[in-house]
C-alpha cells in the first residue's frame, strides 16, 4: 500500500526538480537584470541613513506638483481611453468576420508601430501650419490656428493614441465572453436593447473595464517619450523629473528617492484597482 | 419585437462612433505615407509632388543603416534569450505546484508593471560598474528582461489550453520527457510561441527608453529617430517611418499566416 505512495512522491519531486530547473535561468535573470538594479536604485534614496532624499521631495512645491499633475493626466488619458474604448470594443464584439478583421487590422497596426513614428507623425498633423489646422481653416470653423502641439492637448492626443489598444483589448476580451443568450433572453422578456446593455451586458463587462483602466493609468503615470517629444516643456511629467537628475544634476540619491514614490504609487493603484476587480467579478458572478 | 424598433439606431451611432475612433487611430499612419514621397525639401502637407528622395537619403547614410542593423541585432538577440529562458520559465511557472509559485509569477510579469524610467536608471547605474554602457548586446539583455512576461502571458495562455492527456499518451507508449515536449507539447503551442516571438522582437525594436540609457552613443534606430525628431524634422524620418510600419505589416501578415489564431491570441488573452 505504502509503496505506490511513495514512489509517487519521488515521481512528484523529481517532477518539481526538472521544472525548477527549466525556470531558473530566466529567474536568475530576472533577479540579476530585473530585482536587483531595481532594489539598488531604491536602495541609494535612503543611504545618507535618513529620510531627507524624501523630505528635500515632499518639501519642495515643484515635485510635489509635478506628481500630482502626473496624476492629474494618467487619470485623465483612462477616462478618454475608457470613453472611446468602450464603442470600439463593443462594437468589435458584434460585428462580423469581415467588419471584425478590419477592426483588428485598424486597432493591431498603429499598436505595433513604433512610438516614435506615430509621434512624428502627429507633429505633422497638430502643428500651428499641421493637417488639422489647415483643414479646419479651410472648412471655416477657426480663423486662426488653434495650439495643438507643444501643450497639454497635443500631449493628450499623443497619450491618448499609444494606449488606447491596452483599453481596447481587455474590454473586448470581456465581451467576448458574456453569453450572447443573456442579453437576448431580456430582449424575449421584454428589455429594450438599451435596457439589455446596461443591466446585463455592461456589468459583465466591468472585470475588462477595471482591468483596462489599470493598465492604462499605471502605464501612462511612467510616460517619458510622448510628454517630452510633444509636450514642449510645458507639461512635465515625474519619469522626466528623474531623468533630468540622473542625466543633468548627477543626482542619483534623489532620483532614487523620485523613483521609489513613482514605484509606490504605481504598485498601489495597481494593487487597488486588482482588488477593486476581484470585488467586481465576484458580483456579477 | 415593437420594443426593437429602437435597435438599429443605437446600432448606427455605435458604429459611427467605432468608426470615428478607429480611422483616429489610423491618422498617424495614414499620414506618413505621402510625406514620405514628397518632393519638398521640408515637412510640407500635402506633398507638392512624388520623389523617391528620402528613400534614398535613408539608403545613403551610414548612420541611418548602422542603427538599422544594430537595432535588428538588438531585437533578435533580445527574442532568442526571451524564447529560450521564457518558454521553460512558463513551463515551471504553470504546472509547478510550489508554494511560492505565484510570488514567482509576480515577479516575472513585474518588469511591465515597474515604470520603465526607473528600470532604466537602475540599469544605468549598474551597466555603467561594468561597463557595458555602448554595448549592443547589454541592451538586448536589458530588452530581454521586458520581453519576457509577453513570452510568459503569450505561451502560458496557450500551455494552459493544453490537453495534458496527449503528454501522458505519449509517455505511455514509452516517449521519454524530452520528446514528449518536443514533438507533441511545443508544435502545438506553435500559434502562442510565434505570436510571443513576434511580440519580443517588436517590444525591442521599437523600445527607446532603456536604449537612451544604454546604449551610449551606439545608437538604436529608435534612439537615432528621436534624436532626429528633437534637431530636425525632415522627411527622411517619414521614410524611416514607411520602412518600419512595413516591416511590421509584413511580421503581422507572416504570424497570422503561420500561427492559426495569433491575432486574437494576442487581443484577448
Amino acid at each position: 500500500m505504502s509503496s505506490p505512495g511513495a514512489s509517487r512522491r519521488a515521481f512528484g519531486r523529481r517532477r518539481e526538480l526538472a521544472l525548477l530547473a527549466l525556470g531558473l535561468p530566466a529567474l536568475l535573470l530576472l533577479g540579476a537584470v530585473f530585482a536587483w538594479p531595481v532594489l539598488r536604485l531604491l536602495s541609494l534614496s535612503v543611504e545618507g541613513g535618513d529620510l531627507a532624499q524624501f523630505e528635500k521631495a515632499a518639501l519642495d512645491g515643484l515635485y510635489v506638483s509635478v506628481l500630482a499633475d502626473s496624476l492629474k493626466v494618467a487619470a485623465v488619458v483612462t477616462a478618454i481611453c475608457l470613453a472611446l474604448a468602450y464603442p470600439v470594443a463593443l462594437w468589435l464584439s458584434r460585428a462580423g468576420r469581415v467588419g471584425a478583421a478590419i477592426g483588428l487590422f485598424a486597432l493591431l497596426l498603429p499598436f505595433w508601430t513604433s512610438v516614435l513614428v506615430r509621434t512624428y507623425a502627429w507633429l505633422v498633423l497638430l502643428g500651428r501650419n499641421g493637417v488639422v489646422n489647415r483643414a479646419l481653416r479651410d472648412w471655416g470653423l477657426i480663423e486662426a490656428p488653434l495650439p495643438l502641439l507643444h501643450n497639454m492637448a497635443g500631449v493628450l492626443v499623443g497619450m491618448v493614441h499609444v494606449l488606447l489598444p491596452y483599453m481596447v483589448f481587455p474590454i473586448y476580451a470581456a465581451l467576448l465572453r458574456v453569453d450572447p443568450d443573456l442579453p437576448r433572453a431580456a430582449e424575449g422578456l421584454g428589455a429594450s436593447s438599451w435596457r439589455a446593455f446596461r443591466r446585463i451586458t455592461f456589468p459583465l463587462s466591468l472585470a475588462g473595464v477595471s482591468a483596462g483602466c489599470a493598465l492604462v493609468f499605471v502605464l501612462s503615470l511612467g510616460f517619458f517619450i510622448t510628454p517630452a517629444l510633444l509636450g514642449g516643456g510645458r507639461v512635465i511629467m515625474i519619469s522626466m523629473l528623474i531623468e533630468q537628475q540622473v542625466r543633468e544634476f548627477l543626482d542619483w540619491p534623489f532620483a532614487a528617492a523620485l523613483s521609489t514614490v513613482l514605484l509606490i504609487v504605481t504598485l498601489a493603484i495597481y494593487g487597488l484597482i486588482g482588488r477593486l476587480t476581484r470585488g467586481g467579478r465576484l458580483e456579477t458572478a | 419585437m415593437r420594443r426593437r424598433s429602437g435597435f438599429p439606431l443605437g446600432r448606427i451611432l455605435l458604429g459611427l462612433a467605432a468608426g470615428l475612433v478607429l480611422i483616429f487611430l489610423m491618422l498617424p499612419i495614414l499620414v506618413v505615407f505621402p510625406i514620405s514621397f514628397s518632393s519638398a525639401s521640408y515637412l510640407q502637407f500635402p506633398p507638392p509632388g512624388f520623389s523617391w528622395q528620402w528613400y534614398g537619403r535613408y539608403l545613403d547614410d551610414p548612420s541611418w543603416i548602422d542603427a538599422t542593423v544594430r537595432s535588428v541585432k538588438v531585437a533578435a538577440l533580445c527574442t532568442a534569450i526571451a524564447m529560450g529562458l521564457g518558454v521553460p520559465l512558463t513551463f515551471f511557472l504553470v504546472r509547478s505546484r510550489l508554494p511560492g509559485i505565484r510570488a514567482l509569477d509576480r515577479l516575472s510579469a513585474a518588469p511591465i508593471i515597474v515604470p520603465t524610467i526607473v528600470l532604466s536608471i537602475a540599469l544605468y547605474g549598474v551597466f555603467s560598474d561594468l561597463q557595458l554602457i555602448g554595448e549592443w548586446y547589454g541592451v538586448a539583455v536589458a530588452h530581454s528582461v521586458l520581453a519576457l512576461p509577453f513570452v510568459v502571458i503569450l505561451v502560458g495562455a496557450g500551455l494552459r489550453g493544453f490537453d495534458q492527456a496527449q503528454e501522458q499518451a505519449a509517455a505511455g507508449l514509452g516517449a521519454s520527457w524530452p520528446a514528449i515536449i518536443w514533438r507533441v507539447t511545443l508544435p502545438q503551442l506553435r500559434p502562442s510561441l510565434i505570436s510571443a516571438a513576434f511580440l519580443a522582437f517588436i517590444s525591442s525594436f521599437d523600445e527607446l527608453v532603456i536604449a537612451m540609457f544604454l546604449s551610449g552613443s551606439e545608437m538604436t534606430l529608435p534612439k537615432k529617430m528621436f534624436d532626429n525628431i528633437m534637431m530636425e524634422i525632415d522627411p527622411t524620418i517619414a521614410a524611416v517611418s514607411v520602412l518600419q510600419i512595413l516591416l511590421v505589416g509584413l511580421c503581422l501578415g507572416l504570424a497570422s499566416l503561420f500561427g492559426r489564431g495569433v491575432l486574437t491570441t494576442t487581443v484577448t488573452r
